[in-house]
Order: C-alpha cells, then sequence, then structure tokens
C-alpha cells in the first residue's frame, strides 16, 4: 500500500505503532513462555513462585514424567497423521487434477458438493462414522481414524489443488494430448513437477489438522489407539491425587511442539494454506 | 475424388482414457456421497428416532427436538454459543483489524512480527485450553502473578464463576485466532490500489481518517470471510471447551458441540445428540446460505 | 503430408445453446497453407480444435488423406499445434520438451536425437537445448514451440495465433520466417489468425469466419477483389474500405450512383441498369487505394471535389478523410500530396473497381457492368 522507498520519520504516532504492536508481541508469546517455564520447574516452585519466575531449579521431572506418560500416544499420532496426509494429499491431488483439466457433465457439480462440505459440522457425522467403522471392525483402531481423517480431509485437499491448478493454462494439456500423452502421463511428467508449492501447503495444513485434532481422536479411539490430544486432556483433566502443573505443561508442550516446529521451518506455506482456504468459492 | 469414408474404430485404450477421469474421481464422488451428505442424512434420521445407547429405528416424531427444547443444558448451551460467538468474532476482528493496520505501516520485521501473531494458529485447541487454564487459574496463575507485581487483592477467578467463566473461552479462542484474522486483512491491505489513498491524501484528510473512510469499506469480502470461518470455528468449539472447562462448572460453560458429544457418546442419548447435530448444522446453514446467494447475486450483477 | 477436408461441421457446446459452428465446408490439398481468419467469438479456434480432435463435433466429418478421423482420439490423428501461448512444458528443458512426444511414440532415442539436432538447426535454437522455458525470450519460445511440432513430421500442421503473443517488429520477422519455412518444406497447414495482413501475406487459401459460418472462402486475392459480402470487404484491407450509402437512378438505360460532397455532386456510372434497382439505397463500396487525386481533365474517370477534413501522414502514404453522402471516406494519396484541412481536393474513383452491397443484408449485389462506355458518359457538374 505505500511505496517502499519513502521511509515515515520517527514522530510519536510512530511510537505508539510501535508500542502496541511490542504489546501485542508479548502478549501473543508469553502463554508460551509460561507454559515453558512451567514445564521446566518442581512442583514446590510452581506453588512458592508465579506464573513468570524463573525456576529455582531447572528440572526436567516434569518433562520425564509427561513423556513417560504420553509418549505412546506421541507415536500413535504419528501413526495416525503420516499416513492420513499423504493419503489425503495424494487424492486431493488428483481430484484436483481432474476437477480442472478433464472437466465432464457432474465434475462441476460434485466440486460444488465438496466445497460446501467443507463447512459441514462434524457432529453431524459422527454416529455414522462410528457405526460404520464398527462394521469395518476398525473402531478403536489408528487406521480407523487413518480413514476417518482422509474422508474428511478430502474436501480441503482437493480445494487446494484444484484451485492451484486451475490457474495452469490447458493449452499445456492440449499440447501434451496432442504429443500423445495420456491420462497419466500427463499428471506424472508434467502436471506433478510443477506442483511443488501446493503440495507443501496441503502437507503442511493436513499435518497440522489432522495431529491437532481432538473431536475425532476422542470419539473414534480409545484406550491404546487414542491420540496425542485426547492422552493429553486426560492427563490434564482427570484430577487423580494432586496437580502436577508442570507434568501438565510438559505434556502439552510435548503435542503441541511438532506442529510449532513445522510453522517455524515452513510457516510460509501454512499461511498459504490459511490464506487459500480463506478465498473459497 | 472419390473419398472413402472408413471411420477408423478408435483403439480400446482410447475408450478407456476417456472414462479414466470419472473413474478416478469416482472413489472420492462415493465418499463424499456417502461420507457427508448420506451420513447427515442418517443423523437426520436418527433424530427423529427413539435411540439411546444404541440406535433404534422406532419413529419418535419430533419427541427429540421437544425434549432439546426442554432441555435447561441444551438452553444454556444455544446461550453461550451466542455469548461466545458474538464476543469471540468481535473482538478477534477488532483485533485482527488494528493489528493489520498497524503493520500495514512500512514497520521494519515486519515478517518476524506477523510470524509471532501467527503462531497460535498452529497449536491444537488443546494446547490453548490447556495453556489458558494454567494461565487463568484462580489463586496460581494470572491473579498471583499481579499479586506479585504488586496488584495487592486482584483475584481472578472466572474460571470457576458460573457467570463468567465463558469469557475465558473467548480470550483462549480470541488469541488463538486472531492473528489469523491479522494475516487475513493485511493480505487484504496489501491489494488495495495505492492511488485511491494518494488520491484520499492529495484531498486532505488524515491516515486515520483514510483507513476509516476508505481503505477498510474496500475489505468488505475480506470482512465477510472472516466472518464466515469465526463463525464456523465458534459453532464447532468443542475442543477448546474440552480443554478449559469440561463445560464446567457444572454445565455453565457448555456449547452445543460439547453438549451433543456428551448426550451422545457418554450418556447414551443418540436421539437427541443427533436432533442437536443437526440444530447445529441448521446454525451453520442460516449463515451460509445468505452469504452464498449474496456473492451468487454480486457476481451475476457485476 | 496430407489433404484436409472438413466437410459439413456442426458443433454445439448443448441443446438450446446456439451453434458456435455452423455447416463448415472446407477443403485444402497436401502441403497448402489455409488461414482462418475472423474476429473474436467467430469460432475459428473452435473450429481448430475439432481439426485437432481436442473438442468433439456433432455433426459432419473431418477428413485426413480422405480418411473419416472425427472419431479419433488427438494423439492418433498425427497432428501438431503451435499454441498462441507456445503452451511449453514449464518443468523441462527445450531439448525435453522436443522430444516428449517422440518419446511418448517410442522413438529409438538415437532417432530421437537426430531429429532434435535437425529441428534446432532449422530454427537455430542449438544454443538454447539446455535451458528452460522461462530462460527463453518471447521469440525464443516461439520457436521451440515450431520445434516441437516439427519434429513430430505431423500430417498437418495447426497454428493458434502463433504470432500474436510477440511485438510488432518481431511479428513481422517471424511471418517472413514462417513464409520461407512453408516453401521449403510444404507442409499442409491451417493457421489461425485475426490479423488480416497475416492472412493476406501467409495463406494459399482464406477462411474468413464470423459467428460460426465460413463468410467467404478463396485465395487472398478473391477475398481482396471480390468479397461475398459487407463483412469480408470490411476485414480484409486496411485502412479497411469506404462504405457510402448511395441512391441509384436510371439515365438512359444506365444506372448511376449520386454522391455528395457537401461542394460538389457526381454520378457515378454503374453500368447496365436493372429495373428493380432503380431509385433504391444501397452501399457503395471502393478501398482508400482506389481513390485518387484528381490529374484534370482528360483520363475520363468520374471525380468529385471535396473538403479535406483530416489529414494523417502515415509515412509511407497520406490519408485524407473527406465527406461524401454524409459519410467519412478515406482515401489513400501519396505522401508527397500537399494538402491542408479545409483544402479542396479533386478526387477520381474508378467505377470498374466499385463494389455494391445490400443495405439491410450487407450481400455482394452483382451488376452485369459493362464498363466499355464509362469514359465516355461523365458528368460533372460545377461547384454550387
Amino acid at each position: 500500500m505505500h511505496s517502499p522507498a519513502d521511509k515515515p520519520a520517527l514522530s510519536l504516532s510512530r511510537i505508539a505503532i510501535h508500542a502496541v504492536l511490542l504489546i501485542a508481541v508479548l502478549l501473543y508469546l508469553v502463554p508460551l513462555v509460561v507454559m515453558l517455564l512451567t514445564s521446566f520447574k518442581t512442583p514446590e516452585d510452581i506453588s512458592t513462585g508465579n506464573l513468570l519466575s524463573w525456576p529455582t531449579v531447572v528440572s526436567g521431572i516434569g518433562w520425564v514424567k509427561a513423556w513417560g506418560t504420553v509418549n505412546g500416544y506421541f507415536w500413535n499420532s504419528i501413526l495416525i497423521t503420516v499416513p492420513a496426509v499423504l493419503i489425503s494429499t495424494a487424492i486431493g491431488a488428483l481430484n484436483g487434477y481432474v476437477l480442472s483439466m478433464w472437466r465432464f457433465r457432474g465434475s462441476q457439480l460434485f466440486f460444488g458438493l465438496l466445497l460446501f462440505g467443507c463447512f459441514l459440522p462434524f457432529q453431524t457425522v459422527l454416529l455414522p462414522a462410528s457405526f460404520t467403522l464398527g462394521k469395518l471392525g476398525l473402531a478403536s483402531t489408528t487406521s480407523g481414524l487413518v480413514l476417518v481423517h482422509v474422508v474428511y480431509g478430502l474436501a480441503f485437499t482437493t480445494l487446494f489443488f484444484r484451485n492451484f491448478y486451475v490457474s495452469i493454462p490447458d493449452a499445456l494439456v492440449k499440447a501434451a494430448r496432442l504429443d500423445g500423452a495420456g491420462f497419466f502421463t500427463i499428471f506424472r511428467r508434467i502436471i506433478l513437477p510443477m506442483s511443488t508449492p501446493i503440495i507443501m501447503v496441503c502437507l503442511i495444513w493436513q499435518f497440522t489438522q489432522i495431529w491437532n485434532d481432538f473431536l475425532f481422536g476422542v470419539v473414534f479411539s480409545s484406550g491404546d489407539s487414542q491420540p496425542i490430544t485426547v492422552a493429553l486432556n486426560n492427563l490434564v483433566n482427570t484430577s487423580t491425587g494432586a496437580k502436577e502443573y508442570n507434568v501438565d505443561m510438559a505434556a502439552a508442550m510435548i503435542a503441541g511442539l511438532p506442529t510449532l516446529l513445522v510453522y517455524v521451518v515452513a510457516g510460509k506455506y501454512f499461511v498459504r494454506g490459511l490464506t487459500a482456504g480463506a478465498v473459497k468459492g | 475424388m472419390t473419398t472413402t469414408t472408413a471411420q477408423l474404430r478408435a483403439s480400446p485404450l482410447d475408450a478407456l482414457q476417456r472414462w479414466l477421469p470419472k473413474l478416478v474421481l469416482a472413489p472420492s464422488m462415493f465418499i463424499v456421497l456417502v461420507g457427508f451428505y448420506g451420513y447427515i442424512l442418517w443423523t437426520f434420521v436418527l433424530s427423529f428416532t427413539t435411540s439411546t445407547f444404541l440406535p433404534t429405528y422406532k419413529w419418535a416424531g419430533l419427541a427429540q427436538y421437544a425434549r432439546l427444547f426442554d432441555n435447561d443444558r441444551w438452553w444454556v448451551a444455544s446461550k453461550n454459543l451466542l455469548l461466545f460467538g458474538g464476543l469471540f468474532i468481535g473482538i478477534s476482528l477488532a483485533i485482527g483489524v488494528l493489528l493489520a493496520v498497524l503493520l500495514d505501516q512500512r514497520i521494519r520485521r515486519e515478517g518476524f512480527i506477523r510470524t509471532l501473531y501467527l503462531y497460535p494458529m498452529a497449536l491444537s485447541m488443546i494446547v490453548t485450553g490447556t495453556a489458558w487454564k494454567w494461565l487463568l487459574n484462580p489463586g496460581m496463575g494470572l491473579d498471583k502473578l499481579l499479586r506479585d507485581w504488586g496488584w495487592e487483592g486482584f483475584r481472578l477467578d472466572w474460571l470457576i464463576d458460573p457467570d463468567r467463566v465463558v469469557y475465558c473461552l473467548v480470550i483462549a479462542a480470541v488469541w488463538q485466532a486472531s492473528g489469523f484474522i491479522m494475516a487475513m486483512f493485511l493480505a487484504g491491505l496489501r491489494g488495495v490500489d495505492p492511488s485511491i489513498i494518494r488520491a484520499a491524501q492529495m484531498d486532505g484528510a488524515s491516515l486515520p481518517r483514510i483507513y476509516w473512510t476508505v481503505v477498510l469499506p474496500s475489505l468488505r469480502p475480506v470482512f465477510f470471510s472472516a466472518l464466515m470461518i469465526l463463525s464456523h470455528i465458534a459453532i464447532k468449539s468443542f475442543d477448546l471447551v474440552a480443554a478449559m472447562t469440561a463445560g464446567g462448572p457444572g454445565y455453565s460453560s457448555d456449547l452445543p458441540a460439547m453438549f451433543m458429544y456428551s448426550f451422545t457418546f457418554s450418556r447414551g442419548q443418540m436421539g437427541m445428540g443427533s436432533a442437536s447435530a443437526i440444530l447445529m448444522l441448521g446454525a451453520i446453514l442460516a449463515i451460509l446460505v445468505p452469504y452464498l446467494y449474496s456473492e451468487l447475486r454480486s457476481k451475476r450483477h457485476a | 503430408m496430407a489433404t484436409l477436408e472438413i466437410r459439413n461441421v456442426n458443433k454445439t457446446y448443448g441443446s438450446g445453446l446456439p451453434d458456435t459452428l455452423k455447416a463448415i465446408q472446407l477443403s485444402i490439398k497436401d502441403g497448402e497453407f489455409l488461414i482462418l481468419v475472423g474476429p473474436s467469438g467467430c469460432g475459428k479456434s473452435t473450429l481448430m480444435n475439432c481439426i485437432a480432435g481436442l473438442e468433439n463435433i456433432t455433426g459432419g466429418a473431418i477428413l485426413i488423406d480422405d480418411q473419416d478421423v472425427s472419431g479419433m482420439s488427438p494423439k492418433d490423428r498425427d497432428i501438431a499445434m503451435v499454441f498462441q501461448s507456445y503452451a511449453l512444458y514449464p518443468t523441462m528443458s527445450v531439448r525435453e520438451n522436443i522430444e516428449f512426444g517422440l518419446k511418448i511414440r517410442k522413438m529409438p532415442q538415437a532417432a530421437i536425437d537426430e531429429e532434435v539436432a535437425r529441428v534446432a538447426k532449422l530454427l537455430q535454437i542449438e544454443h538454447l537445448l539446455a535451458r528452460k522455458p522461462a530462460q527463453l525470450s518471447g521469440g525464443q519460445q516461439q520457436r521451440v514451440a515450431m520445434g516441437r511440432a516439427l519434429a513430430r513430421r505431423p500430417k498437418i500442421y495447426l497454428f493458434d495465433e502463433p504470432l500474436s503473443n510477440l511485438d510488432a517488429k518481431l511479428r513481422v520477422e517471424m511471418r517472413t520466417e514462417m513464409k520461407l519455412m512453408h516453401q521449403r518444406l510444404k507442409t499442409t497447414t491451417v493457421y489461425v489468425t485475426h490479423d488480416q495482413i497475416e492472412a493476406m501475406t501467409l495463406g494459399d487459401k482464406v477462411a474468413v469466419m464470423k459467428d460460426g459460418i465460413i463468410q467467404q472462402f478463396g485465395t487472398p486475392q478473391q477475398i481482396y477483389n471480390d468479397p461475398a459480402n459487407q463483412f469480408v470487404a470490411s476485414f480484409i484491407g486496411s485502412p479497411p474500405m469506404n462504405f457510402i450509402p448511395v441512391r441509384l437512378a436510371k439515365q438512359e438505360g444506365r444506372l448511376l450512383a449520386l454522391l455528395d460532397s457537401g461542394q460538389a455532386r457526381c454520378e457515378l456510372p454503374l453500368g447496365v441498369a436493372s429495373d428493380e434497382l432503380d431509385g433504391r439505397e444501397i452501399i457503395l463500396g471502393i478501398r482508400p487505394e482506389q481513390i485518387a487525386l484528381g490529374t484534370g481533365e482528360g483520363n475520363g474517370l468520374p471525380g468529385i471535389r471535396a473538403e479535406v477534413q483530416v489529414t494523417e501522414p502515415t509515412g509511407p502514404d497520406l490519408l485524407v478523410f473527406v465527406t461524401l453522402n454524409q459519410t467519412k471516406v478515406c482515401c489513400r494519396l501519396a505522401p508527397d500530396v500537399a494538402c491542408r484541412v479545409g483544402d479542396s481536393l479533386n478526387l477520381q474513383f474508378d467505377p470498374a473497381r466499385v463494389l455494391l452491397f445490400d443495405a439491410a443484408s450487407g450481400e455482394r449485389l452483382d451488376l452485369n457492368t459493362a464498363n466499355a462506355s464509362v469514359k465516355d458518359n461523365v458528368t460533372r457538374l460545377k461547384g454550387r
């Protein structure tokens, strides 16, 4: 909106602007800082100190205990997330390819139905889905969760790829058809090599969504097949004995670090996914 | 010149190629029809049955909906949704727009600051809920911190106060989502034609006035998108409630999504739970359909 | 190389929608260069897609070398196409772009390398073979796109406005190169353009299209000299033909067209009279280059005196605008003619070159013009 050339002078309004922005930064960071601090304290430090007090002894005991409790569920989350991300991305890519370059009667209608499906509240499908999983013998398994995440992630992944592929000129596909290439050859040798940006966006978006999911986890799994979000909630909200906030915070960090790390490393793809999803329809 | 119009037969491979796109899309079409719309229909049907712990297909008419209507917890959940939704959407929009406008002023290291505002979106609502539950802990959280810093007698027990607990949900949700709104509006601001601004400046308007009267009104589409997304998040809010309050104290911080889960899976009231899910769908449609309608109409006029 | 026949082809995009192509009938011989020209939306690109097999036809047939290919997929028709946007595969090098179609047809690598070398030499792109399309200029991309088509040695070449994305100077250069290449390789070619200069200079045969119908099919000279209707007449030729509404009068067994410049009047003899045209209002067409400066009395051509309203010196010509029958008329004169706005000029027409069109339908009216006594029966009124 402003040309980069003109540099603003230091004035009262500029200082005020920076001050507000700085306060906002602090407000956004404080919960994370508190989580970290608390996770490295001993229970005594927690009860004597306050949220931002520095630990008298930097203790990893919270982390050790937390990891001991949740590590199985951490691996569950990986077992659920990785396959679900890869499968839903692959199907989304093929769907997007068909919807943008091989349109046929009914494909536009399907896209409309799919788009509408992005909005549905999952509460409306939970019961029937759990019946189906039961019938398929997949109730309370990580595979069952993978299936559910693939099915309900399809709408978004297809949307991502379709919107990306629509901007590829269809003269490219025409040229390839005249060269003799068929459906899959065109996808493999021409479209896919061009898809790196959107693949990144989709992978990161899906990873974040699926890893962070709680609703499907708590409805479709139990006991040993639960993802870490469910385990965290169970840990924090079942009060047997004294609350160990250091363990709670450490467990929360364990649950949150993977997506946080992905965000730090590949944040721009995450943002693109957010804004791509925002500009729907 | 004689012309033989012998039609060269298309090879079977050609026929396969013609069907390939449809074949590829077919599984997804099946999944969408069954898993999305079929299941919604199934839930819809269930809401008219007497199902409790197990699905029974005995017709119950509108009985489940009547029971919802009579259920105090459902009313609390619905009212909470309006309160939570209204505050969440309003405050997130306000903060998001403010931060976007400020960041638009050629700030150094704008990208870095933006990243900091957005990171909460990368976290699960469970993590957010857990963190804020600790921060808002009555006695050991923020109130203890502020007392230690000198503000004697500061108390913050909203989390256990049935009348105020919803505000805690709002705080956590705003913290998570406002960065995203900021990102949306910043992108929108960047798309504004700079010559409009310059024209207004030459007319003598001050920058805040220009933003208020010229720039922000031109971002109406972004407003509506943000409104849609925030409403969607609000209606679906389940994880946050589960982590922070589990609907408590009692059911004073209950929300429809939590209600549905609780009644369907914990309390063995599938019929009622299904009815509540259908009502949630209704709420979303009530927002979505007018929005889509107005979008289509404006496209036709354009 | 092959012959191409388009027999009574129809195309609609759906029931209830108007036909995009209506009863298209064209045929070209082996090695001929066919131009499809017309304004946007006339259906020329659709027709080209139908020839290529990228779109289906709803009626009629397309025959290549007397074989009906209407049901065949694009890759079996042995056709290569050069697109307006070149459509080079962005993630592949130039060499890989050219090789792509050959690899799919499972040509042995040695043969592929030979073809690539041949084509690269022909188009002078040998030094670009390792680059990616994004690293090439527009003109270079255009050559690579042509190379990709040439390497396939197809029966028919299709060009979809290949020069439109080039700047004016490069376009003129490439036009000449294309002509040279066609002369050398004698390839059967169908070329779509909206540029009428390309149509005139490149084609052996030209099909002018409008609203999905072939308005006229013939050689460039036929289209220029003998247009079938007002649309074709106005489309070809720059600056475009002048269309002057005139009233016909019959005098001594001859039809005359009445012209009025505001300063003078003239009666243009059109040849043998036909009773039904007497007193009718029709459109008279005459090209700017067919109006000459009067050299004084003597050569017997009818003329008129008119006031210069606008002059446009273009370098090679001087375009002078006058008003006849309340219509703006453009005259193309030699650049050294001295005249200014407001001057009066003597302008002359050759009635043999004049064309007549029906005012309502735009169709060309055919009079059996006998030009024999044109020069004798000139009437010129003195100015008012």
